[in-house]
């Protein structure tokens, strides 16, 4: 493990999802870089990372929420936390298979995890908007899931640990023909396995 | 039935008309040969036949042969249709003021039905034909025989055969169903796994399809009902075809690398890979008639476009003329059943359009424009394709008659339709 992904994970799940104890306020998520370059497709992708970035605080505020109502230590919080993370989901552009830069974030911290839990196995689901044929869609959806996976493995996890399936435009995440709605459902999905129970931190 | 010819406007084109020339009969096929004008469609009468069921055959065979789109149907008003059902035999003279080259009658018998179709010009019966059909409480069986007398008239008066015994495959609500040319009988055909997309066996009788949940394709017979799997285990499976000889199926497989067209042979036993996508995606295979080529989607130049290639996977051809940009976007390929040209759909603006290459000269066509269209399927006779349209609000299939741009919406249900596939002629149900 490096320390980079360390930093990251804290970045990304510990700080947003606030560790009662010390009643911090949430930092501020940073900001999707947008990378300046003069076509049509600039506009729409930043729109697109503030709604990934959006739905992502909206989820994080929610956790939040629960975990005040629910109460529990300080290491009930630790697992949560660190289930949020391996568990969030990761958005994509428009007919793309590409890890925008907030995608990396969110699986930096996730192969932290990973690399910290060996008896961990990761499910990645390709999902896709209703654009374009069902069948296009669900080769995209697979590729987008097998471009996960690949950078989880170029992060140090295992290949046989980790799954990547598609679903296509088949179970979107929002219904809707607009805009918005179709950056929810350009996304990855995880689903992880843990026989064990508890959840190692990662080390620093 | 918005394009059938009015008696007034019969009588119109009647007067227009200096001298009726004799059609030459230079097609294939059992033909009559009619005397109506080379540069139009012949006008039909179907008269009304007696006896139970008298009534259901008339309006069927009278949507049938206006649906093929190489017919006139004269549509008889309350007078006419009175003084017809009180004569024995037709009034030549009334039938040819109303337009009329031939005129047919089909009356139910004990066996099935008795097709008898007169020459208005020659005024004589040219042809006389018995079927044997189920009785007509026997829906599917019934319906089918008339769609097949439908066929053959427009067979004996155009010289081509007809697409009425035919159905359509699609997908809604997480099932497959086939819905008849006519929009009639729609009835749920496969409905474990989700599947997605569907195709024919050459014989009508067995479809192939995907499925999601696991993700697998399927055989399945219609008439036993029963189904097996051919391919599946990790990764995606999808868009799968039968060869023409109807041996094996073509189908898109890939699970960390793209996806990849691959060919197993239909009674199990492994799939062999056909294109070398190297990480791309290769789906929607659609054979040429003759066995030699596959057309497919590919997004080997970083974004989807037509493909041809041999049926072994050599000799790829780029067929749809790559445009530069994120926006281009062409799916969905299939080969007409003439051989000489291919259906796509192509992002267009902001949405997607039905169009046709050329392989001759790769000539581009728009086929429409009203609202979103995708997922284009041939007709049988090479003339007419369903695809999934949003223009009535919702997605549901239409059909297009290529040569004159008529449409008609095909399903009605609740729920999106997609993936459309036009059976082969079918001889049986």
């Amino acid at each position: 493990m490096t320390r980079h992904n360390v930093a990251v994970l804290l970045a990304v799940g510990l700080s947003a999802a606030t560790l009662g104890a010390c009643r911090k306020k949430p930092e501020p998520a940073p900001e999707p870089t947008v990378v300046a370059v003069a076509d049509n497709g600039a506009s729409q992708r930043r729109a697109d990372s503030l709604a990934a970035e959006s739905a992502r605080r909206r989820a994080d505020s929610l956790a939040t929420a629960r975990d005040a109502s629910t109460g529990g230590t300080d290491a009930q919080r630790v697992q949560t936390v660190l289930r949020q993370t391996l568990s969030q989901v990761v958005y994509f552009d428009y007919d793309k298979d590409q890890l925008r830069d907030d995608a990396r974030v969110a699986l930096d911290g996730k192969a932290a995890i990973l690399v910290a839990n060996p008896a961990v196995t990761l499910v990645i689901t390709g999902h896709t908007d209703e654009q374009g044929t069902a069948e296009y869609n669900l080769a995209l959806g697979q590729r987008r899931a097998a471009q996960v996976k690949r950078y989880l493995v170029s992060k140090g996890v295992q290949d046989g640990r980790l799954s990547a399936q598609s679903l296509g435009d088949s179970q979107p995440a929002v219904q809707g023909t607009d805009e918005a709605s179709y950056q929810q459902n350009r996304r990855a999905e995880f689903e992880a396995s843990n026989a064990s129970g508890a959840l190692a931190r990662p080390r620093s | 039935m918005v394009l059938i010819m009015t008696i007034r406007r019969a009588l119109g084109a009647l007067l227009l008309l200096s001298a009726p020339l004799a059609a030459q009969d230079t097609t294939r096929g059992v033909r009559i040969g009619l005397t109506y004008d080379p540069g139009s469609k012949p006008g039909v009468v179907v008269l009304p036949g007696k006896g139970a069921g008298a009534d259901s055959v008339r309006a069927i065979v009278q949507r049938d042969l206006d649906f093929g789109d190489r017919i006139s149907v004269i549509v008889l008003d309350a007078d006419a249709l009175n003084a017809a059902s009180r004569a024995a035999l037709p009034s030549w003279t009334v039938l040819a003021k109303l337009g009329a080259a031939a005129a047919v009658q089909v009356t139910p018998t004990s066996t099935g039905l008795h097709l008898a179709v007169y020459d208005v010009v020659k005024q004589t019966t040219v042809l006389i034909r018995d079927y044997v059909a189920p009785p007509i409480s026997q829906m599917r069986g019934w319906r089918a025989v008339v769609h097949g007398l439908s066929d053959d008239l427009e067979e004996s008066l155009t010289g081509t055969r007809g697409i009425a015994r035919t159905r359509v495959l699609f997908a809604r609500a997480n099932r497959l169903w086939a819905v008849d040319s006519d929009g009639e009988l729609l009835v749920p055909v496969a409905e474990m796994g989700t599947p997605l997309s569907a195709a024919w066996h050459p014989s009508g009788t067995e479809i192939t399809y995907s499925t999601l949940i696991p993700s697998q394709i399927v055989v399945k017979n219609l008439q036993s009902g029963s189904a097996r799997t051919v391919a599946g285990g990790s990764g995606v499976f999808i868009s799968p075809i039968f060869t023409p000889d109807g041996s094996s199926v073509v189908y898109g497989h890939g699970v960390d690398d793209g996806v990849d067209l691959y060919i197993a042979p239909v009674t199990g036993g492994g799939g062999r890979q056909l294109s070398v996508g190297r990480g791309s995606d290769n789906v929607s295979p659609s054979f040429s008639p003759d066995g030699r080529r596959i057309a497919f989607m590919s997004g080997r130049a970083g974004h989807p476009e037509i493909y041809t290639m041999d049926a072994d996977g050599t000799n790829v051809d780029l067929l749809t003329p790559l445009e530069f940009g994120e926006n281009a976007h062409r799916a969905a390929p299939d080969w007409s059943p003439d051989g000489g040209s291919v259906a796509f759909h192509s992002k267009i603006g902001a949405t997607f359009q039905i169009m046709t290459i050329s392989l001759r000269d790769r000539g581009l066509k728009q086929l429409t424009s009203d609202g979103r269209n995708e997922d284009a399927s041939w007709a049988p006779d090479g003339r007419h394709l369903t695809f999934t349209s949003n223009r009535s609000g919702t997605k549901q299939l239409w059909v297009l008659d290529a040569n004159t741009g008529r449409a008609r919406q095909l399903t009605h249900g609740a729920g999106e339709a997609r993936n459309p596939a036009w059976s082969p002629r079918l001889s049986s149900n």
